[in-house]
Order: structure tokens, then sequence, then C-alpha cells
């Protein structure tokens, strides 16, 4: 096993590196992915090696990116678009919505929608508005987009790699506030499927689900609950649409109790989905009512209020009290 | 590159030049008074980044190369007139009369705005690139509507003019004749993304294919600024529909405190630029003209040194908000969700911390 220590941003540099080597319609597109190599580095020196007409630096439209992306898609391409950052992705919203999702349908199936939309998304690096949004359910909402998310640089390594070699669009959600978190990367194969949600701490008490930031929040939280003698089993989601249910559903099975993790409001939100695709599932498993953990339902604070907004160790545990808490 | 047409009514030794269509009308009161405005902005942009660096701002944007841009293009407003700026506009906010320590707010990461848009007539920042030109047209529609001899000025960037929102408004502001003048500070980069990408043409060639003038004008140079947009404004309120003003400048600073310039631009390059620094330019023709007493110049720098030493202790005073706030004005009637968030943190016990 060839294992290697890195950051996530160097994973899915490396990622989209050999991704490029392996297929020469890969492309990179966005805003400063070029000679910069992108805001967060994540392209970093691709454009030196694979050329400018590979790795595209784009005039300053994100409709244009995607729009062209879906173009350079029908003639056979394998875009990757990056936007600089989640708040920024709406000028694209109607092109990814009304075209990306649904021109595979549109075309009787003749075309795929081979391209891959990056999104860094989430909060926690203290920046201005529209820099830590959470966007995902309005693109899990629409039929024809797959959402995932890596959560560590091993699944950041092959996550990206994954959706590149994937016929359908997928938006992939980075999350920014993990990117210079080292971890162990095993380049040989690939760990598990791009759909398939992971138990990443085992426990017995309760069910705790989420995604991106959040599993690194999640696994701080079970070692708290830990030394109350509380058992959290920790689920990384990695796929946000469609959810592995299955994985989900045999850990609820045995925990009976649920907590969901994630920084957008809850209001019909990824929470919303697993909470209430696991109680028709589980329901009588269910030894209290799935609680979600979120954040609250305004817009992203200001950054210095950001660690109130989103959810910290003591939100989840505070969950985790009352599911655990609950009398039927 | 600065071809024959650039207006420009001074050149970058500070000597005045005539222009067939513009002439400068400032008095040399005018003149030494922008030229103050242009010393203070640049100092509270020098604390801003100091402050920045020492962990007490989020970020910041510079504006050094574009001080004459803003304050001739400010100076040109009329009180009454309103504006939509970008999160680079604080020459624009100074003129706007927008306290310092408020244009901090949004870099303090205390707010998301900082200052009251109607008291100043200068609105909101506006972060996601281009939104706002679309704001300013239907504000100025509603002018037009109103029969008011206002003009509306929306501010821009080389880079923003690719966004779909900017051609759009120049759309609007062409077919409904809008009193708006749409003012793009070509400071050559977005990020580092050469102007040479967003477009092939002179940026101000665009307007004539919506429908109205568009003019550049030497952005370093104070006195075709203000001349530029004077005239545009002017024709704004009298009814004679939108302009597109061009002003070729230059970031001299980072993009902001996150960006790292050398990656992607030569040093030759911000050298060149340096030369044609729009306040030294101003000071060599006060020198030349001899309009002001020699120590004019070291009085400016110290009044200067004065409003960012306040700006500091003002910054350094601005607290953590009390969390709560988080649920104020997100709806303007009352809402569940907002009331049940309230409940929850109070009962989390995270409230009312402030500081
Ligand atoms: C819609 C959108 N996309 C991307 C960004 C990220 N971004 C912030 S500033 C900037 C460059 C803007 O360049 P320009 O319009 O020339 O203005 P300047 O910063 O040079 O004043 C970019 C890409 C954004 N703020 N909004
Ligand atoms: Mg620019």
């Amino acid at each position: 096993m060839a294992t290697t220590t890195m950051t996530m941003a160097r994973a899915l540099n490396e990622g989209l590196r050999r991704a490029m080597e392996e297929n020469k319609k890969v492309l990179i597109m966005g805003e400063d992915v070029g000679k910069l190599g992108g805001v967060f580095r994540i392209t970093d020196g691709l454009q030196k090696d694979f050329g400018e007409d590979r790795v595209i630096d784009s005039p300053l439209a994100e409709s244009a990116i995607v729009g062209t992306a879906v173009g350079l898609a029908i003639r056979g391409y394998r875009p990757v678009c990056e936007i600089q950052f989640d708040g920024f992705v709406y000028p694209a919203f109607d092109q990814i919505v009304s075209q990306v999702a649904k021109l595979h349908k549109r075309s009787d199936g003749v075309y795929t929608m081979s391209l891959v939309i990056r999104l860094p998304f989430q909060g926690g690096i203290g920046a201005i508005e529209h820099h830590s949004e959470s966007p995902e359910a309005y693109f899990a909402h629409t039929a024809g987009l797959r959402v995932v998310s890596c959560a560590t640089p091993e699944d950041a390594y092959w996550m990206i790699q994954q959706s590149i070699h994937h016929d359908d669009p997928i938006i992939f959600c980075e999350p920014k506030c993990r990117y210079w978190e080292k971890g162990e990367v095993d380049t040989e194969r690939p760990p598990r499927g791009l759909f398939d949600a992971v138990v990443r701490r085992p426990g017995r008490d309760v069910t705790v689900v989420g995604y991106g930031a959040s599993v690194r929040t999640m696994l701080r939280a079970a070692e708290a609950a830990e030394s109350e003698g509380l058992s959290l089993e920790v689920i990384d989601a990695r796929s946000i649409a469609p959810l592995d249910l299955d994985t989900m559903a045999a850990s609820l099975e045995r925990t009976g109790r649920l907590v969901v993790v994630h920084e957008a409001p809850h209001t019909a939100s990824i929470g919303s989905e697993i909470v209430s695709s696991l109680t028709e599932r589980c329901f009588y498993s269910l030894r209290a009512p799935g609680l979600q953990v979120s954040g609250y339902h305004t817009p992203y604070p200001p950054s210095r209020l950001e660690e109130e907004y989103r959810p910290s160790v003591d939100r989840i545990l505070d969950a985790v009290d009352r599911v655990m808490e609950f009398e039927s | 590159m600065i071809g024959e047409e650039l207006v420009q009514l001074l050149t970058p030794e500070g000597e005045r030049v005539s222009h067939p269509e513009y002439e400068s009308s400032l008095t040399n009161d005018q003149i030494v008074s922008y030229y103050r405005d242009m010393v203070i902005v640049r100092r509270i942009c020098t604390e801003s980044t100091s402050l920045q660096r020492q962990g007490q701002l989020a970020l910041w944007a510079p504006i050094q190369g574009q001080e004459a841009a803003q304050i001739g293009a400010g100076r040109a407003l009329e009180p009454m007139d309103f504006t939509f700026p970008t999160y680079r506009e604080h020459g624009i906010a100074w003129c706007r009369g927008v306290p310092p320590e408020d244009m901090l707010r949004l870099f303090r990461a205390t707010s998301n705005g900082g200052w009251d848009p109607q008291k100043y007539r200068h609105s909101v920042p506006t972060v996601v690139l281009g939104n706002q030109a679309l704001h300013a047209v239907g504000y100025a529609m509603g002018v037009q509507r109103d029969g008011a001899e206002e003009a509306v000025m929306a501010f821009f960037g080389d880079g923003a003019s690719s966004q779909g929102d900017v051609l759009e408004s120049f759309v609007w502001a062409s077919s409904y004749n809008a009193p708006i003048v749409l003012f793009c500070q070509n400071n050559q980069w977005g990020i580092s993304t050469p102007m040479s990408i967003q477009s092939k043409i002179p940026l101000y060639h665009r307007a004539h294919g919506f429908g109205f003038p568009g003019v550049r004008v030497d952005g370093n140079d104070l006195l075709a600024v203000y001349e530029v947009s004077k005239r545009a404004l002017d024709n704004a309120r009298e009814g004679g529909g939108p302009t597109m003003i061009e002003a070729y400048t230059y970031r001299l600073g980072a993009h902001t405190t996150s960006d790292d310039p050398t990656r992607y631009r030569i040093d030759a390059e911000v050298e060149v630029w340096r030369h044609r620094d729009p306040i030294e330019r101003v000071k060599a023709l006060l020198v030349r003209e001899g309009t002001v007493r020699a120590s004019y110049f070291d009085e400016v720098a110290e009044e200067a040194e004065g409003i960012a030493l306040k700006l500091r202790e003002d910054v350094l005073a601005m607290g953590k908000p009390d969390p709560l706030t988080i649920f104020d004005n997100v709806y303007a009637d009352v809402h569940p969700l907002i009331e049940e968030g309230r409940r929850e943190m109070v009962e989390l016990g995270v409230a009312g911390g402030g500081h």
C-alpha cells in the first residue's frame, strides 16, 4: 500500500493531476485557476504542466464558465469547473439547474453531462459575506445532479477522480476550512465508491451523520461524549445526493437515535431529508425523533459570529443529550 | 497603451494639458481639498492593511493607485445623487461622508454592510461581482419616474465587466435612457486575471454597441476624472441618459490582503504605474503652480495621521457583536424560524456574550 501524508488541498491537486494525465479530455476552467493556481491553490502548477488549453483562466462570469463547460461536454470533453467560492455559484445557477441537470434527459440520453463543478463550501475561515455558504440543498433538490462532499484528504484524492470519471454532472463540495488539514492517502486504490457513506467512528448510542467540515466536528463531539460514557457512531455521508441510506439505516437500526449535522439552515435542508428518509426506513427502531444541528435560518453571519452559527461540539452534544433523554 | 482616446488634463509630471472636449473647471481650492481627500483615503488604506496584518481585520481591499479615480468621481457627485459600490470604493464612501470606521465594519467582520445607505446616499457594499449594476439601473429608473433631478453612479471593475449582470445593466440603462453613469475602474487586474482576458477591445468601446456613449479617462488624473464624471452626471440629470466611463488606472497593491500578486505580475509593470501615481501628480501640480504654502503637504499628512490613529482606536473598540444580532433584520416582520432560532440560542447560553 502506497500511502502518503498530505493536505486536502494537495490531495485535490494530485487527484486532478492524475485525472488529467489519464484522460486528455479532462479540462479545468475557472477564475484564477491557471497562473495563480486558484485562490486556494488547488490547481497550483497544473497550467504550467498541462498548458493553457487544458487549464483555462476564464473571464469573470460563472454562468459562462458552466455554460461553456456544457458545450465542451457535448463536444466530448470532461470539464472541471472551479467556482471560486460557494456564494458565487448563483450566477451559474440557471445553467446548472436548467441545462447541466436536464440535457441528458432532453437529448434522450445522447448527451452526457460529464462535468464536475467544484465548490469550496461551508464556513470557518473568517471570511466576509458570500465566502462561507452551504448551498448543497439547492442542487440536491434538482433531478439530474449528483452532489458529493469530501471530508478527508484520501476522499478528496479519490472522489475528485471518481467524479471526473463519472458520466453524470457532479457538484463537488469541498470543505474549505479543512483544505490545510493533513491525512493519509492511499494512492493505489480508492477506499470505496463515490456514493457510499462511511462509518468514521463506530458507536452504540447515537448515530450522528454529517458531511464535509462537520465530520471533524462530529468526531470531536464523539470524543467528548465518550468521557461522559456516551458512545456516538459517526457517519460521513460523503454523497449528499443520492444519500447512502443503507449505511445510515444499518447504524440507526442499532442505535435507535439520530442526530444530523450540517452548516446550512435546517429548513428544506439535507438534514431534513436525512431525518425524514431514515424515519421512514427505521420507524420501528427509533427510540427518539431524529434531530438536526444546523445553521440558523439567517444569512451566514459576519464571521466574528460564525462559530455561534456553525454547529459546534456543544450544540451537537446538546442534541445528543436530547435524543438520549427522550422518553416515548 | 495610453492612446489619444484617453482623456487627460494633467500629465504624470503634473503639467496641465489641453483636451479638445474637456477643460478643467476646478478651482485651486477644490484641487487643494481633493488632494487632501486622496492623501487621507490612502492613509486609511495603509492603516487598514496594517490592522489586517495585526489580525484586527479579516480582510482588506486596498485602493492604492485608484485614489484619483475615486476622489475625482466622488467629488463630481451631487449630494442627492446615489451610488452603488463594490467592496473597493473606499474613496467614494469617503466623499459620500461615510465615517472611516463604518467602512471597516465589513472587513472587521462585524457586519455585512456597515453604514446607513440612505443617510449617505451610498449603497451597501456588493461583493458578488456585478450585481449592483442592475440595482443602480433600477434605482435610476425610479429617479426617472419620480421626475427627480438626480443621477446614479454604479461602480464595477474590469473583471466584473464580463459578468452578465453588468452587460444586462447596459441593455436596460440604454433601453430606458436611465439617468446613470456606469463607472468602471479598469485597474488592469481581476485578482490574477489580466484585462486582456476580459476584453479584446478597450472597455469603453462596449458602450457604443449598447447605444450610449463611452469615455476612457486617465484614471490617475484627478482633474480629468472629475470633468468626465461631472459632464456624464449632469447629462444624466438633464435626461440625456447613460454614459459609461472607463477610468484607466492600476491597482498598485494586492487584490486583497489574502492575495500575493508576485505570483502573476511582474515588478516592472508595477514600477511603470508607480511613476503615474495619482497623488504625486496633483502634488506636482500644486508645487509647480505654487498653489499652497510649502508646509501644506506636511499638514495634510499630519491630519491623515490623526484620522488613521482615530480609525485604529475605533476599530479596536469594535467588539464582537451580540450573537443574537444575527436574527435581526432577516425579515421585516416576525417570522417563526427567527423566533425559534433566537430561543434556541438563548437556551444554549451563548447569546448576550458581547466582546
Ligand atoms: C460573482 C463573483 N465571482 C467571483 C468573485 C470573487 N472575486 C472577488 S473580486 C474578484 C476580481 C474582481 O475584479 P474586478 O472586477 O476587476 O475588480 P477589482 O477587484 O480589480 O477592483 C473576484 C474574482 C466574486 N466576488 N463574485
Ligand atoms: Mg480590476
